[in-house]
């Protein structure tokens, strides 16, 4: 049984990884697997306070297996919204040659 | 039938809105709707005037709902209908529908000819409205209404920008005489508590309001009647509103709207009776000088409408100073003057409008010899001015001569001398008028051709009744109908002496007026008077000293001030608001830049300042 800080430096470690490389890479398909690492650092998180905490919060109806099940569902987001965004990354490819999020500045007015 | 006297404002006040949504689509675009209301209502006046001629002393009906409270003061619609109310129905009803049948010929291609009849609707449901109204604030409705209807029908032809400065003229010189009558109308309210008229007179007669407040309610709401019906000084608008179309002329600035305020001070009389003797003495005053004044202008006027409208300012001022004798004995035979000289009045501006429609030209210089193209109308045109100069047996001779034999014998010599020298004066100049219209040889040059039936029909009607009217008066039906309530109707017989009066000076005018005008002379022979005559053409330069003096040292700094109001505060705070919105914009622009993730740097900065929040919090 390892302790507990263990899995939440390194989910730290993984999210700031992520948040770096969603503000601060220029390609898209990076930008995009900067997410996936910030999605599963929270994964971590859950699974490890899942294993760490004996009783549920029976206030809102979570038993101690809640956060593995959340874990899992969580997943199955990011793959459908990597889907989605792998699609966007290839339409403004096609539009422009490029898939440099600088130069996609239509998000104004 | 006198319960639903209602009904006679009511019809024309529909026909308004029909006229204005429907009328262009009706075969006679919109002119039957009015008249059929019209008629329907001078039936029903009939029907309530029998009332009153079957029974002289009837009660009059009252009737009303509350339109709303304002605290302990309630606002009434209501109908007060007694012989006087009855009379002015009649003759209201009457002339409309004489008047709008014929415009039916004399706005033949008008092109705001729909448009026309729906103003002849609202200006006569307006007229009744005032006329039935026992209720000062429904008075002053309709009171404001007959100014605004005559402001539009003098404008009617507003493609000129002298019509439509005529109309200005016409509103905001009532409009002025409006002033002092809304402050009356406070006065009396303030003294009485209510706003119910009949209530006001009761309590005038019953010395229930105090003699300061008597006086000055009397003498404010007489200010509104100065200005409505067009006395010394602001008679000044009555003339020029002569640019409207003729018929208009007959039926506002003959028959009913200038009567609104002769009937007014007729109406709420109690006040008038029993304030101080100033007030009738004031009244009588103002009479005296502009019956005079406007008769000498009659008799220099070129354009033949003008001539009629210095003479209606003129006999109004008969019926006002009928009004001011004292102990109330000239009360019926000023109002038996409106009665008679609505006929005559209205007949000879339809006979003169015959006159126009035929030669194209105001101007009676350019008019001359049509006796013999327009017998009809040149027959019609003599009735109507014998009828006012005063030749017996016609309606105005048996109405004047009450009023100037009652001034004699109640011992107001001052105006007696006042108005049998204006007898004269009226008897020259419609003399004048009918010579330079009618006789010598014609000078204009449109061909003259004579009246169309839809406008003969209503002149002959009537110059029936001009002829035949007068008689109400020395048999002693009007009396019998309007008297002033609360006292036994005075039977005066019939003073032949000082008909005989009359009818001198009235023969004098004319033999004066037939030696100077029998032949057509260039220039006028009154230009001999030189200087006189100079002072009369200017109009004695009352329009010089309004214009310069009064408006012009008005207009320009008001308009001044406005100007800069609207430069610096309205487009200032307009500006203002833009200019802010702008400036903040402008700094907001950075903001939104465009780039997902300067947005995605803000998102994860608000995170994080969340964050320290709640853990701060908890």
């Amino acid at each position: 049984m390892i302790h507990l800080w263990l899995p939440l430096v390194f989910s730290a470690a993984l999210f700031a990884i992520g948040v770096y490389g969603v503000l601060a890479r220029r390609n898209a398909v990076l930008v995009l697997m900067s997410i996936e690492l910030m999605l599963n650092a929270v994964n971590v998180n859950l699974v490890a306070f899942s294993k760490s905490v004996k009783t549920g919060i029976a206030a809102v109806g979570a038993t101690a297996a809640a956060g593995q099940i959340f874990a899992l569902f969580v997943i199955t987001v990011a793959a459908a919204e990597i889907g989605i965004g792998l699609a966007i990354v290839i339409l403004i490819y096609r539009n422009r040659e490029s898939i440099n999020v600088d130069e996609v500045n239509l998000l104004k007015w | 039938m006198i319960h639903v006297s209602w009904l006679i404002p009511a019809l024309p006040a529909l026909a308004f809105p029909l006229i204005v949504f429907f009328g262009k689509r009706m075969p006679g675009k919109g002119a039957e709707i009015g008249i059929v209301a019209v008629a329907i209502s001078f039936v029903m006046s009939l029907i309530v005037m029998g009332h009153f001629v079957a029974n002289g002393n009837a009660r009059p009906e009252e009737a009303g709902f509350t339109w709303f409270d304002l605290g302990g003061f309630s606002l009434q619609v209501s109908m007060f209908v007694d012989g006087l109310t009855a009379v002015m129905f009649c003759v209201v009803t009457f002339v409309s529908l004489c008047v709008q049948i014929y415009s039916t010929a004399y706005m033949h291609d008008d092109r705001r000819y729909t448009w026309y009849f729906a103003a002849l609707s609202l200006f006569t449901t307006s007229m009744l409205n005032l006329v039935i109204a026992n209720d000062l604030i429904q008075l002053l409705v309709g009171w404001e209404l007959v100014g605004i209807c005559s402001y539009v029908l003098v404008g009617h032809w507003w493609e000129d920008k002298v019509n439509s400065n005529a109309g200005i003229k016409a509103f905001i010189t009532t409009k002025t005489g409006d002033i002092p009558f809304l402050f009356g109308i406070f006065t009396l309210i303030a003294a009485t508590g209510t706003s119910n008229m009949h209530a006001i007179n009761l309590g005038a007669d019953q010395g229930a309001i105090g003699s300061g407040l008597l006086f000055a309610g009397a003498l404010l709401l007489f200010g509104g009647a100065i200005g409505k019906s067009a006395q010394f000084p602001l008679h000044v608008w009555l003339p020029d509103a002569m640019a409207g179309p003729t018929p208009v002329s007959a039926l506002i600035h003959a028959a009913t709207m200038v009567a609104a305020g002769v009937y007014l001070v007729g109406r709420l009389f109690s006040v008038f009776v029993n304030a101080p003797h100033f007030v009738l003495l004031f009244v009588g005053i103002i009479a005296a000088i502009t019956m005079a004044i406007t008769a000498l202008l009659a008799m220099v006027q070129d354009d033949v409408k003008r001539v009629l409208a210095y003479s209606t300012v003129s006999q109004l001022a008969y019926m006002v100073a009928g009004l001011s004798l004292p102990d109330a004995v000239g009360y019926t035979p000023g109002l038996f003057h409106l009665f008679t000289h609505a006929f005559f009045k209205a007949l000879l501006f339809l006979a003169a409008g015959s006159v126009i429609h035929a030669v194209h030209s105001n101007n009676m210089s350019e008019m001359g010899g049509l006796r013999r193209r327009m017998p009809l109308t040149f027959g019609v045109f003599l009735i109507g001015a014998a009828a006012l100069s005063g030749i017996p047996p016609l309606a105005g001779f048996w109405s004047k001569d009450e009023i100037i034999s009652i001034a004699f014998k109640s011992h107001t010599y001052w105006l007696f001398a006042f108005t049998l020298a204006t007898a004269v004066l009226t008897a020259f100049y419609m003399t004048r008028a009918v010579l330079l219209t009618f006789l010598g040889e014609y000078r204009g040059h449109a061909e003259p051709h004579e009246a169309p039936l839809a406008m003969a029909g209503p002149m002959v009607v009537l110059a029936a009744l001009s002829c035949v009217a007068g008689f109400l008066g020395p048999t002693h039906l009007f009396a019998h109908w309007v008297h002033f309530f609360g006292e036994p109707f005075l039977i005066e017989p019939v003073d032949y002496g000082f008909a005989a009066i009359s009818l001198v000076g009235a023969a004098a005018g004319i033999a004066v007026g037939y030696g100077l005008y029998r032949r057509w002379r260039d220039p006028d022979p009154l230009r001999k008077l030189g200087p006189a005559y100079t002072l009369l053409e200017r109009k004695y330069y009352l329009d010089d000293i309004y214009e310069r003096g009064l408006v012009r040292s008005i207009q320009y700094p008001m308009a001044d001030a406005v100007d800069a109001v609207d430069r610096k505060v309205v487009d200032g705070a307009v500006n203002g608001v833009g200019l802010t919105a702008r400036g903040l914009g402008g700094l907001l622009r950075y903001l939104q830049s465009g780039s997902v993730q300067r947005y995605a740097v803000f998102l994860f900065a608000g995170v994080v300042i969340l964050a320290l929040i709640f853990t701060r919090v908890t």
